[in-house]
């Protein structure tokens, strides 16, 4: 009988507790942030807005921090990092726009246009790419993939070419991007496939009723429908491409390098590094101070960038509740 | 024989649900139908080229000598042992990571679907679980770094001479893998408690039960398959993982201890996983011993996608069982 009495008193410590370990997480979390920006704040400060600009070869600058005095007053911090922040850009968003097609594309087919027994066999099939852990990825990228590129594709002409500025290997931009556009498709598919399973019946049975045949019911009605969860899952794998460092440290050529669309197809095959995977490439020299807070600055943007993916994500997906639906 | 027809005929009415021919669609719509298989077969191809390629070389490399062998730095494939201690890292690691986040997950999801006051509170507990999620993990791992290099954090690692705190330990790397994990089982666990129909909760009130009553002896027990199938989808997020294990647990080829306490001392020490053994093998890592590196890319894969099928099998179960 006392614990009856006692329940209500029980009750609030329970509410009290599971909210304290909640709220935890959530200090956790707004510490990151802030001590992350405070060990950055150097690197910043000392290159100024120039920080994010080109100018001169940022590998030499990394090194140059690293071999920089041990002295406090001498630190070196120059940093031009335009090289890595035009790599994140560059893979990122040539990944993202493959895997965009191609995850609409198959969520397409998975909803609607797949008979039932290859819908069993996709289904597991896009979990199993999702499960694969990124070093398989590169592994299988940097043994069996690179060396093909470099069989194929780069040619003593193509390498000559740009020899005065970079050297050309297996290892480059096309490679990352395919790996990395592989990499994210079943996140999108999933979240696409989601998002097109809540369209209402009624709105597909409706345009069919009207004599609309399959794929333009999907094209103009579920599609249209999804868009917004279809922009989130963009934003989302976004996130998760720009984060990427392990599979990008290992196929991406690793070399802090802007690779340069005017040089045409050669283009594709010029080396680069995303910040990620130049904070992995340099992780081993963060004992020297100052490129420990240059690393941390590459974190902070990294930071920066996929809490406004998350914010955005969020943003985008409202309209879907206008419809009444919950992607 | 399904002639031309204004109206669907009925041979062409399967499982009661009428299908129009692909043949009458204008053009652009027979290539997007197209498209759409192509994608469909092309990604079930390239995941097949993925697992025979990976199983090939794995039955050709994967000697049963390897797994229970310590590595060590040999110059050659034939003198740099096997990787029993990047197992036991695995094994170890995604141990100390579920068990930070499986209570941490449930508690918090139990919170914000059953309390959630105040409002705003748990609104802002929401987005801060969304940015983890979507914060790569080589952020978070530096990020423990910084954390766990803090002098009075110093029992969870070691100190060197100079009296800087390492910060790098299977307790540190445990315990950020936890922030990867803690967003999947909370999302599952918060999906199964929604499901929960409010009438169930409302006949245990009625009993006189009190809410925190509710929620372990009614609740809990009724979302365990999605609390399951979350701890086992983040166990294959901490295996996956290579950033943490080479920012914070050392990613040495051995397990290294610290200190005269066995089990505290491995706890407390460096190490290195799987993943992080295929990394240093790779010819982009300093072992560059592709064969090693293939064998051991084998073992994580069958880890991985023996969770993987655990956690289909796991949510199969509970939907048949829902209907």
């Amino acid at each position: 009988m006392g614990r009856r009495s006692s329940g209500g008193s029980r009750d609030k410590r329970a509410e009290l507790a599971l909210g304290a370990l909640s709220v935890g997480v959530l200090a956790i979390i707004a510490l990151m942030a802030v001590t992350v920006f405070a060990k950055a704040w150097p690197s910043f400060a000392h290159n100024g807005i120039k920080w994010f600009f080109p100018g001169g070869d940022v590998d030499q600058q990394l090194n140059a921090i690293l071999g920089g005095p041990k002295d406090p007053a001498h630190y070196v911090y120059h940093l031009r990092a335009w090289p890595l922040l035009w790599g994140t850009i560059v893979t990122t968003a040539l990944a993202v726009l493959i895997a965009l097609v191609v995850s609409v594309l198959a969520a397409v087919f998975i909803v609607e246009l797949a008979p039932a027994a290859v819908r069993r066999t996709i289904d597991p099939v896009v979990r199993l790419l999702a499960a694969v852990p990124s070093v398989v990825y590169g592994l299988i990228g940097i043994l069996a993939i690179a060396p093909w590129v470099e069989r194929t594709f780069i040619s003593q002409q193509r390498k000559h070419s740009v020899a005065y500025v970079v050297q050309l290997t297996g290892s480059n931009l096309s490679v990352a991007v395919l790996i990395l556009a592989l990499m994210i498709v079943p996140i999108m598919v999933a979240l696409v496939v989601g998002a097109l399973q809540t369209v209402p019946r009624s709105w597909t049975e409706g345009s069919a009723a009207l004599g609309v045949n399959r794929w333009r019911t999907m094209w103009r009605v579920s599609l249209r429908t999804a868009r917004p969860a279809i922009v989130a899952a963009t934003v989302l794998a976004t996130a998760r491409a720009l984060g990427e460092a392990i599979m990008l440290s290992m196929v991406s050529g690793s070399r802090g390098f802007a690779a340069n669309p005017l040089d045409g197809s050669t283009f594709l095959f010029e080396p680069v590094r995303p910040l990620a995977a130049t904070i992995i490439d340099y992780i081993d020299g963060i004992s020297v101070v100052p490129l420990e807070q240059t690393l941390y600055a590459m974190a902070a943007v990294l930071l920066v960038s996929c809490a406004f993916l998350s914010l955005a994500a969020w943003a985008v997906k409202q309209p879907m509740k206008r419809y009444g639906i919950r992607a | 024989m399904a002639s031309e027809h204004a109206l669907p005929s009925p041979a062409a009415t399967r499982g009661g649900r009428p299908r129009d021919s692909v043949g009458s669609w204008p053009l652009v719509d027979r290539v997007a139908y197209l498209l759409c298989w192509a994608v469909g077969i092309g990604l079930c191809a390239i995941a097949g080229v993925i697992v025979v390629f990976m199983l090939v070389k794995g039955i050709a490399y994967v000697r049963p000598i390897l797994l229970v062998q310590s590595p060590s730095a040999g110059a050659s494939e034939a003198t740099s042992g096997g990787f029993l201690d990047p197992i036991v890292g695995t094994l170890l690691l995604t141990a100390i990571g579920t068990v930070i986040a499986a209570p941490l997950g449930v508690a918090m999801a139990v919170w914000l679907n059953e309390y959630a006051r105040p409002a705003w509170l748990a609104r802002a507990v929401e987005s801060g679980v969304e940015m983890i999620a979507g914060t790569p993990s080589v952020v978070l791992a530096i990020f423990g770094l910084l954390v766990f290099s803090r002098p009075f954090l110093a029992f969870l690692s070691q100190t060197s001479a100079g009296g800087s705190v390492f910060g790098r330990s299977f307790l540190t790397a445990g315990a950020i893998m936890a922030l990867l994990a803690i967003p999947l089982i909370l999302g599952s666990t918060r999906e199964g408690l929604a499901q929960v129909p409010a009438h169930v909760r409302e006949a245990s009130y009625a009993l006189g039960k009190t809410k925190a009553t509710t929620i372990r002896r009614v609740l809990l027990p009724s979302v365990r398959p999605h609390i399951a199938g979350g701890v086992t989808l983040g166990m294959g997020r901490i295996v996956g993982d290579t950033a943490i294990v080479v920012i914070l647990l050392g990613a040495t080829l051995r397990l290294e201890g610290v200190g005269g306490l066995p089990g505290l001392s491995t706890l407390r020490g460096t190490g290195g996983t799987l993943t992080s053994y295929v990394k240093y093998n790779s010819p982009a890592g300093e072992g560059n011993a592709p064969q090693k590196a293939y064998a051991a890319a084998f073992v994580l894969l069958i880890m991985v996608l023996a969770l993987n099928a655990l956690v289909t099998r796991i949510t199969s179960r509970h939907t048949r069982h829902m209907r």
